[in-house]
């Protein structure tokens, strides 16, 4: 398309702020971890790597670290299997209630992150008695879902049923279409819809507030906790520092994955 | 034969069967556990309390609606609510529709994919490392936007409504950016090149062909800013200062009145459904 030289300009203008936006505050608190000055003044006094390496043998980090990864993973693993399921139903037929039922795969993140935690916290303390590990994943695997489903719908929708249809033509029965066309066609919307679902658990705190029992913290509830602690803070911001550090390998492996695509 | 293959036979035969199959799981998740954890919710908005224990006393009483309604001051939290959450929608939109035309249209095809990574990084940064990274910038007397703009006379605005806005705009910009690029990248280049061809001028084929078929896309993005920013309260509690919002009434009366803090969330989700029937027809649900 072309334009005009001002409009092109401005459009460069609004990217760069754009991008200047989101990295600034990013950028600041991974300059911070190494500030000497325990308060985080701007601009930094002095160099120090002592808060990193008393972050690494934090007992409490560590922990909610490991819970963090246990939830994420046992939520992406339900959410994978129940969303696929329910994509496959909602793409591939057409039946009475297919409309309701897709509204009802948007509600989880529709709806505010509040209310699925006071009301998942309510049934849980009434029926079950005490919060739990497991009530954590419960809460987490229902938002999950949306993700992957609605990952997993759009490729559906996309890839039609040609292939498929060829397939049975051709004489496979329903199972080897599926392990031999539909899956092969599924992988990277269920990887990325995998990656984003185990990325929202991870970093999830409303749900995860009203779900989780006591002592079982999760990071962003050990980082919650610790936010306004002054003595916690340099191990707080390291913490961070690190989550923006490592946050890029989700984008990398994404990105592998576009690359995949585009070579074929 | 199997069981196994007999069931296979019967589910390649019976489509229902079929259909049965595949969404039996999920809809046992979302109806029983979610939904019916949202209906158990609302029930006990109609119900009493014991003020002395906190206990819930399952008695109907309407005198719950009667408080949020009537109260002025659950008038303004909710007005305050709305206004943050459009606020910060529209300032996404702003920020976002440029940037996605940006990325999908002008950018060279081949350094597309990496801002999109660009875009999507902060996405799996830590929503409280997010908005504790604004925290140290808003600070007052020390921050890095009272240290930016000191010089030129000004002072940073502190922790308050601003700063709640700004980060929720920050949180959630992200998730308008992404499906609107997703709509703008899908827009063949035939319509754009046959509005040019008719004699339309860039800006023009801009307002008048691109935004309305991309129309459901930027719908979809409010969908998540809109919801994300309503239903809000760690922000607030972090950037907002004595600043307070629906998410924090509830999350208040959450412990000590449990009908009253369902009543009062019942406020969020109403407005959400309204929002969500009333884009329904644009076709935003299936770009989400």
């Amino acid at each position: 398309m072309k334009l005009s030289t001002p409009a092109k300009l401005f459009l460069w203008t609004v990217m760069g702020f754009g991008l200047a936006f989101i990295y600034v505050p990013l950028i600041l608190v991974v300059i911070n971890s190494f500030n000497t000055n325990t308060s985080f003044a701007w601009p930094p006094t002095g160099f120090t790597t002592s808060w990193w390496s008393k972050a690494a043998v934090n007992e409490g980090v560590r922990e909610a670290i490991g819970r963090s990864l246990f939830v994420a993973t046992i939520a992406t693993l339900i959410a994978l299997v129940l969303g696929s399921l329910a994509a496959a139903a909602i793409a591939r037929y057409k039946f009475f209630g297919r409309d309701a039922i897709s509204l009802l795969f948007v509600l989880p993140i529709a709806l505010p992150g509040i209310v699925t935690g006071i009301a998942l916290n309510n049934v849980f303390t009434n029926f079950l008695g005490e919060l739990t590990i497991f009530t954590i994943i419960v809460g987490h695997a229902t938002f999950c879902i949306v993700v992957v489903f609605n990952n997993v719908a759009a490729r559906y929708r996309r890839m039609g049923s040609t292939l498929e249809e060829a397939s049975m033509d051709l004489g496979a029965n329903r199972v080897t279409t599926f392990r031999l066309v539909t899956f092969p066609l599924l992988r990277n919307a269920l990887i990325a819809g995998g990656l984003l679902a185990f990325g929202l658990s991870f970093d999830e705190i409303i749900v995860t507030t009203f779900t989780a029992g006591a002592g079982q913290n999760t990071l962003p509830i050990w980082i919650f906790q610790n936010l306004f602690r002054p003595n916690q803070a340099p191990i707080v911001n390291v913490v961070a520092a690190a989550l923006v550090i490592i946050s890029i390998v989700p984008i990398y492996l994404s990105q592998r994955l576009t690359q995949e695509k585009s070579d074929k | 034969m199997t069981i196994t293959t007999s069931a296979r036979r019967y589910l390649h035969r019976n489509v229902r069967a079929r259909i049965s199959a595949l969404l039996a799981l999920p809809l046992f998740w979302l109806v029983v556990i979610y939904i019916g954890s949202l209906a158990a919710l609302f029930i006990t908005s109609i119900w009493k309390i014991d003020t002395f224990t906190s206990k819930v006393i399952r008695e109907f009483t309407l005198q719950n609606f009667i408080d949020v309604f009537t109260d002025r001051a659950y008038f303004n939290v909710t007005i305050r609510t709305l206004f943050v959450a459009i606020c910060v929608t529209l300032i996404c939109a702003t920020i976002a529709i440029p940037m996605a035309f940006f990325m999908a249209r002008i950018a060279r095809p081949r350094s597309r994919p990496i801002l999109i990574a660009l875009v999507i990084t902060p996405l799996w940064a830590s929503y409280l490392v997010k908005i504790y990274a604004w925290r140290t910038m808003f600070y007052p007397e020390t921050g890095f936007i009272n240290w930016l703009i000191s010089p030129l006379g000004g002072s940073s605005p502190g922790f308050g409504i601003l700063a709640v806005i700004i980060g929720l705009t920050y949180l959630w910009l992200p998730y308008m950016v992404l499906p609107i690029y997703a709509g703008m990248e899908k827009l063949p280049d035939s319509v754009i090149d046959a509005s040019s061809d008719l004699g339309a001028k860039s800006g023009r084929t801009f307002f008048n062909i691109i935004l309305p078929i991309t129309w459901p896309s930027i719908i979809a993005g409010s969908i998540f800013t809109f919801s994300l920013s309503m239903g809000d309260y760690i922000t607030v509690q972090i950037l907002g200062g004595t600043f307070q919002m629906l998410g924090n009434v509830v999350y208040q009366n959450f412990s000590l009145n449990l009908p009253f803090a369902a009543a009062v969330a019942l406020i969020p989700v109403i407005i959400m459904m309204v929002y969500l029937g009333s884009v329904r027809k644009t076709g935003a649900l299936d770009n989400l």
